[in-house]
């Protein structure tokens, strides 16, 4: 009773003539899918994750990955991915891991929404000759600005919260120490230095090795608390309470106790071996009012310098959520989309709970603002930001800044296949093994996860400077500037969009 | 030719005396290859000193049988001292889509602390209701709009028969709208009028910054949000002039670095708070504002303002005691035509002219 669940979904191909027994192969598959037999690199498809690491080794390009022609006949309904998954379950009964994002639902409406550009009546505005902002203050605003005449000079009478300043609208997202290694931690702390923005420390507590990036740094408070502790809130630049995140919104986490090495354990302050749990809720918060005491803890605890965030998976009921949230005293609001990745998830809630970030945005914004509380907290867009058309989409339709998670991932080396939850990441990314964790430089990744928000910037400026925008506070909220293809009535209102045309 | 967008002018005399309409329609007039007849129109302030206490509302009105349905629903709000039609006479090109109204009216004495608020708040329902526009509503002051070129609009309304101490023109080229009475130039509110040449790319983000505090954009143009801007930052926060048109136009975050600390703080504060409210796109404008309103930062004052990167043409001179600001210097000099000084102002910092006196 083993059949379609062993067909193999990839083919390893070796072109034995180009193949010159070198075995580098084999020493990088982390998977086991290939093995030394009978004087010759051989193949156990059934182990290939298609992570493309042998590819890209070979010094003779001598091995290519095909997808496995499909046997079974076809079904609409029954798709080969859903008798895989039927498949699997009767064998182990259990639960189906899975790691990314949302498999299940293709549409992107970023993909439907176009942004604008200037033609005659006003001009467009060349960013290599002008000056175009992308600065990004993230926290609370005052409703007005007062000033007092003292003589001669003005004295500035409101007091402003504290602020995450940001040279970029594009965070990066918080990825915990124990999903990833140390290394690509490193390596996402030293791009947020370099590009003037800020990375997540992830609820698994700060790396020693971190710390000297921590004013880049926004250390996340979740469910299961790991090596939170005076100097963690210290160093961050800001701090984030997880309640909930967009690849498994009411699911908490597990780290088995294999991962938790001793480098791990004295960074989230847990026994070497001990499975890590975070529970689904935080058994300190069941109500609003519980998170608003958290919120207000940690202010106390960081005397009042620092930003606290609140993120939530985008839910349902998400635009009331967030007003809770916002009087809650969140001085942002992280809305994380359910297209978001993750390193392990239960497939069942990753493809079906949740709502898409463009939507859950555009409707907390419109409340926030229908309250008069929108300056009262910053919101920040995740899940699913896949280039700099999404950001600017994000922001346009009412984002302060997005955070990005994946497409930080990829930068380093991922190839996006989706084996995160095995421990076995080829690229040093998603694992804990020393002699994969070697593989990734954290300087080399930190100078291409760089390139990356560097790319983006300029295309944003680029992107800005077509809308005759010199200052990214212009596009905020500017729902104006996108229009809606090939979207129904309903989401276009939703989204507070004009058809494409009119 | 290059056709820009619109044509704007400013004239005031800083110790209130009165200049017949001649000048300002004669200098605007010049400019006429700038716009295309879809709307002129004008503001001038001083126009009614006997009944300078009253609020003056100027409404258009889209048929005649609806003045008796405004007047109904004005006495549930205020006191109505008097009203008239404001005087037209037929001009060949203008069709007659409105007829335009003044009422003077005063606030009940339960309202009198809020006044200002009260008026703003009767204005908006009255655009709200649908086929009334209150084009101004001011003291002492008033707008003439209509589709047309500003001196065929300048005949309509006879403007000949007023004098006044500071007037605002514009010349219409709409390019986002259709041209209708309502989108014409002067946008007015309260004592503050504006006259805007360019295009507001950040519209939407200016439309729903002041949807928060309260301002319903009714007229279909980005222009409209200039005067709804000016109003809340200076006579609702009470921001002086400079810091106001500091937040229209910000400087950038590189000069602001480079600024004394104190100065510095108070900017960063102003980007921040206000960041909704920077207009972006080009823009040249001149904003007036009487005297009516009490302790209110800008009383009797003219400003010219362009956007941070100067994308619009802004010239002013000044010539005993009067100041222009104007698109272009050639409408100056059409009205004025040795002045003292010319100049053109720097990108993004505000010219202001102030009015001697009280009202």
């Amino acid at each position: 009773m083993e059949m379609y669940s062993s067909v193999p979904e990839f083919r390893v191909d070796i072109d034995r003539q180009a193949c010159r027994l070198c075995k580098r192969c084999i020493e990088n598959c982390s998977f086991g899918a290939l093995e030394w037999r009978d004087n010759k690199v051989k193949a156990f498809n059934d182990r290939c994750v298609a992570c493309q690491r042998c590819v890209s080794m070979c010094p003779e390009d001598a091995i290519a990955l095909r997808r496995t022609p499909s046997v079974m006949s076809a079904h609409p309904i029954w798709t080969e991915n859903a008798r895989r998954d039927v498949f699997t379950q009767s064998r182990t009964g259990a639960i189906l891991l899975a790691s990314t994002g949302n498999e299940l639902h293709e549409q992107v409406i970023f993909d439907n929404l176009l942004l604008d550009a200037c033609q005659v009546t006003n001009p467009a505005i060349d960013p290599l000759r002008e000056p175009i902002e992308l600065r990004t203050y993230i926290g609370r605003k005052p409703r007005f600005v007062e000033l007092e005449e003292l003589g001669d000079s003005l004295r500035l009478n409101t007091k402003l919260s504290p602020a995450l300043k940001l040279e970029i609208p594009i965070m990066i997202a918080q990825m915990s120490y124990g999903a990833i290694s140390v290394e690509a931690h490193e390596a996402l702390a030293r791009a947020a230095v370099m590009r003037g923005t800020t990375m997540g420390s992830g609820e698994g507590g700060l790396h020693k090795k971190l710390y000297p990036y921590a004013d880049h740094i926004i250390v996340q408070v979740a469910s299961g608390r790991f090596g939170v502790h005076p100097a963690y809130l210290e160093a961050g630049a800001a701090v984030e309470i997880k309640i909930g995140q967009g690849a498994k919104p009411g699911i908490g986490g597990h780290l088995p106790g294999t991962k938790i090495t001793d480098e791990i354990s004295e960074t989230r302050m847990i026994p070497i071996g001990a499975d890590a749990i975070s529970p689904a809720p935080h058994h300190d918060i069941y109500s609003i009012e519980d998170l608003a005491q958290l919120v207000n803890a940690l202010k106390e605890a960081t005397r009042y310098k620092k930003p606290v965030l609140v993120k939530i998976a985008a839910v349902h009921n998400v635009a009331a959520i967030c007003s809770g949230i916002c009087r809650a005293g969140a001085d942002a609001i992280v809305i994380d989309g359910f297209r978001a990745g993750t390193g392990a998830t239960p497939k069942v809630i990753r493809d079906n709970v949740g709502i898409p970030v463009e939507l859950a945005l555009a409707s907390v914004d419109q409340r926030l603002r229908e309250e008069g509380i929108r300056n009262e907290t910053s919101i920040i867009a995740s899940g699913t930001i896949r280039n700099s058309g999404d950001v600017a989409k994000a922001i346009a339709l009412g984002a302060d800044a997005v955070k990005i998670g994946t497409a930080a991932l990829i930068a380093l080396g991922c190839t996006v296949c989706k084996r995160c939850y095995t421990g076995k990441c080829a690229w040093g990314i998603a694992t804990q093994d020393p002699e994969l964790r070697s593989r990734l430089d954290p300087v080399e990744g930190a100078q291409r996860v760089s390139n990356l928000l560097l790319a983006w910037s300029i295309e944003l400026k680029e992107i800005l400077g077509a809308a005759g925008i010199n200052s990214i506070e212009s596009l905020r909220g500017n729902r104006d500037r996108l229009r809606g293809y090939g979207l129904d009535h309903t989401t276009l209102e939703i989204l507070g969009v004009q058809p494409a045309g009119s | 030719m290059v056709v820009n967008l619109c044509s704007i002018l400013g004239i005031v005399n800083e110790n209130r005396k009165l200049l017949s309409a001649k000048y300002i329609v004669e200098g605007i007039s010049l400019m006429n290859d700038r716009c295309n007849g879809l709307g002129g129109g004008f503001a001038a302030y001083g126009l009614y000193p006997e009944y300078k206490d009253y609020y003056a509302l100027h409404i258009l009105l889209k048929d005649f049988e609806l003045k008796d349905q405004i007047a109904e629903m004005l006495k549930d709000y205020v006191n109505i001292y008097k009203d008239e039609e404001i005087e037209t006479r037929n001009v060949e090109r203008i069709s007659q889509d409105y007829i335009p109204w003044r009422f003077f009216v005063d606030v009940p004495e339960r309202y009198t602390s809020d006044a200002d608020n009260y008026i703003i708040d009767l204005a908006m329902k009255i655009n709200n209701t649908g086929g009334a526009l209150v084009i101004s509503s001011g003291k002492n002051m008033g707008v003439f709009k209509a589709i047309g070129y500003p001196d065929e609009v300048a005949r309509l309304y006879k403007l000949e028969n007023y004098k006044a101490y500071m007037w605002l023109a514009h010349g219409r080229y709409p390019t986002n709208t259709r041209g209708w009475w309502g989108g014409a130039h002067p946008f007015s509110i309260l004592d503050y009028s504006i006259v805007h040449n360019g295009e507001i790319t950040s519209y939407g983000t200016n439309k729903r910054f002041l949807e928060s505090y309260g301002y319903k954009c009714s007229y279909f143009t980005d222009s409209e949000v200039l005067a709804y801007l000016w109003d809340l930052l200076v006579r609702r926060h009470k921001l002086p002039i400079e810091l106001a048109s500091e937040v229209l136009a910000p400087p950038f975050w590189e000069q602001i670095e480079r600024m004394p600390p104190e100065k510095r703080r108070i900017i960063e504060a102003l980007r921040m708070t206000y960041g909704p409210a920077m207009v972006n796109g080009p823009f040249g404008i001149v904003i007036a504002n009487g005297s009516g309103l009490t302790g209110t930062a800008g009383n009797g004052t003219m400003v010219g303002l362009s956007d941070r990167i100067k994308l619009r043409p802004l010239i002013c001179a000044r010539k005993n005691g009067t100041t222009f600001m104007a698109s272009e210097e050639s409408a100056i000099k059409a009205v004025c035509k040795n002045p003292d000084n010319v100049w053109a102002p720097h990108a993004g910092k505000p010219t202001v002219a102030m009015v001697n006196g009280d009202v």
